[in-house]
């Protein structure tokens, strides 16, 4: 072996700085998490000691600021909220956006490009514009504090983005299945129903997954069109409700942001590779 | 092939088959509801929120009168606005400029193949994840005033001397460096993750015969990579302008506007004008502010983004 040692030098200092690169950028994602789980477990006179080490537990590890998220708070009503208008937003998103995907991809002709440019277009009036309004039209449907509320508007962006990545999916799919199946006697929607659907499972999934983590983000609408703290979702009901006079409880606080963030992050890991694909095949093709 | 299938459907009888079977009305018939459905609730509030912002329309008014360009008219003579509209330009490029460079980093980092892969990209994808106002909470704690531990690990390495502890979201610059920080926390893992799609999919042949023609690194970043990466790497950019131009989540959390209205955006003035202050119509006009520049950008990129694809 008669490798130069300033060139096995250089192999190893490449090696060495990869490794350092990656290790900076996940200490600046991962860290505020880190710190969350942390600051969730200390006993609150020891973060509020500014003589203490604050990366050490100079107390022993504590539950006592879960016990008070969950028993004097309405964080448990939060979640469950959450959860309610979730299962119904990703159903209303799935019975709206399956077909449409799917007809998009399939179609011919240049009306479905346009519209599926269009579709992708709906990105540009974002809830940002349209909180205003909705708020209004809200208030004069009787919907002000109902989740139905939140029922009803969600699906309007979830709908556009969930679209655009099914028709990414559908354009995966051989034609040959289809036709296949239609000269078995299958019409063809039942060769959508019972061929296509079937095989793009792991599409859907990707979609309840990505429909229920927008549904999870979102802040303004349910800022805007409730004030009940008991109808909040988490996403508004923690900072708004959690963070109030000059007294912050930062263990509860940082408890409820990772019990929130961790669990979804590690199922939306197992998807996101199928997200981009679907994601960049819809933009390209 | 559709008169075919048009056919078979006649053939088995009924109209229902004949939709079923014929692509062009079932392929009507299947997109129809989502369009509807758009159509009423982003089509129409967007026509809603043009007319308010030409009315004097406020929470409970009945009485709504059309008055022309007025509220136009005060906002522009407010000074708040142009620092809002400012800050949401100035938070949107800057940050957008932050994550491609990182992101064009960490995609090239991530490429190569090494042990715990998947529990690095678990950990960087993180804050796309998590709901961007419980992120925003934990860099609220990151930056306390009295607690922050960034001014904590500084001193104990002794970055900062005893006298020198800055007040992270209580001073203009420092609270917009804040904000800018987050927003990058926020979007660099979708920008690496599409840019790493895009840098996968470069055919091997390309780099190993740009390697054989002597290309040195960084005469192959800047002739091969980043050219076949520019479409997706508009598209990237698309959403992280729109997601950031449109966000009020983060200076809502981190600063409520302060300190003394410094790192308002318009998203958060418009929400503070028109539905704490109840002022609807002038809360419109604020927001549609943002329609212009997301059109622009967008036509921009798109076209950006065929015309490398043609050639």
């Amino acid at each position: 072996m008669s490798v130069p040692v300033s060139a096995r030098l250089r192999i190893w200092a490449a090696g060495g700085g990869h490794y350092a690169i990656i290790a900076l950028f996940v200490l600046f994602t991962s860290f505020p998490f880190l710190w969350m789980v942390i600051t969730t477990f200390k006993e609150t006179r020891d973060l509020l000691n500014t003589e203490n080490n604050p990366f050490l537990f100079n107390d022993p590890p504590t539950l006592e600021n879960l016990q008070i998220l969950f028993q004097d708070t309405l964080f448990p009503q939060w979640i469950w909220n959450t959860l309610w208008v979730g299962v119904l937003v990703v159903a209303i998103t799935l019975l709206l956006a399956v077909p449409a995907g799917y007809s998009l991809a399939r179609l011919p002709g240049k009306w479905a490009q346009r519209l599926a440019i269009g579709i992708f277009l709906t990105y540009l009036i974002p809830p940002t514009i349209l909180f205003i309004p909705f708020a209004r039209v809200v208030g004069d449907l009787g919907l002000q504090d109902s989740l139905w509320s939140l029922v009803l508007v969600y699906p309007s962006f979830a709908v556009p983005f969930c679209t655009w990545l099914l028709m990414g999916f559908f354009k995966a799919v051989p034609r040959d299945l289809e036709e296949a199946a239609m000269i078995d006697g299958l019409s063809r929607f039942g060769a959508f129903l019972r061929v296509v659907v079937p095989i793009s499972t792991a599409g859907l999934m990707t979609v309840v997954i990505f429909a229920f983590t927008l549904v999870m983000q979102e802040f303004i609408y349910a800022l805007t069109f409730i004030t009940a703290s008991s109808r909040l979702t988490i996403s508004v009901g923690v900072p708004t409700f959690l963070v109030r006079g000059d007294v912050y409880f930062w263990g509860s606080l940082m408890g409820a942001c990772a019990i929130t963030s961790l669990p979804v992050a590690i199922v939306y890991n197992f998807f996101v590779n199928r997200f981009v694909s679907g994601f960049t095949v819809g933009a390209i093709k | 092939m559709t008169a075919t299938a048009a056919v078979g459907g006649v053939a088995r009888g009924g109209r229902l088959a004949g939709v079923l079977d014929s692509e062009q009305w079932l392929g009507r018939a299947m997109i129809a509801p989502a369009i509807i459905y758009i159509v009423l609730l982003v089509g129409f509030p967007f026509v809603l929120a043009l007319i308010y912002s030409v009315t004097n329309v406020t929470v409970g008014s009945v009485d709504v009168r059309f008055v022309g360009l007025r509220n136009f008219r005060v906002i522009m003579e407010n000074p708040a606005f142009w620092q809002a509209l400012r800050n949401t330009i100035f938070f949107t490029i800057v940050s957008q400029v932050i994550v491609l460079v990182l992101a064009k980093v960490l995609a090239m980092a991530l490429m190569k193949d090494f042990r715990g892969k998947w529990l690095v990209r678990l950990l960087i994808l993180l804050p796309w994840v998590a709901p961007v106002s419980l992120g925003a909470i934990g860099w609220l704690w990151i930056f306390d005033s009295i607690y922050s531990i960034i001014n904590w690990t500084a001193r104990a390495i002794g970055l900062f001397g005893p006298d020198v502890w800055p007040i992270w979201l209580g001073q203009p610059d420092l609270a917009m460096a804040a904000i800018i920080t987050v927003h990058v926390w926020r979007l660099l893992p979708l920008a690496t993750v599409i840019v790493l799609a895009g840098l996968s999919s470069i055919p091997q042949d390309i780099h190993d015969a740009a390697a054989v023609d002597g290309a040195g690194f960084w005469r192959h970043l800047f002739q091969i990579t980043i050219p076949l990466v520019l479409p997706i790497l508009m598209v990237a950019m698309l959403f992280g302008i729109v997601f950031t131009s449109t966000d009020m989540i983060v200076v809502f959390v981190l600063t409520r506007g302060g300190p003394y209205d410094s790192t308002h955006v318009l998203a958060s003035q418009a929400f503070f004008t028109g539905i704490e202050g109840g002022d609807l119509a002038e809360g419109a006009a604020t927001a549609l502010f943002l329609f212009p520049i997301l059109v622009a950008v967008a036509i921009g990129f798109l076209t950006i983004a065929r015309r490398t694809e043609v050639t």
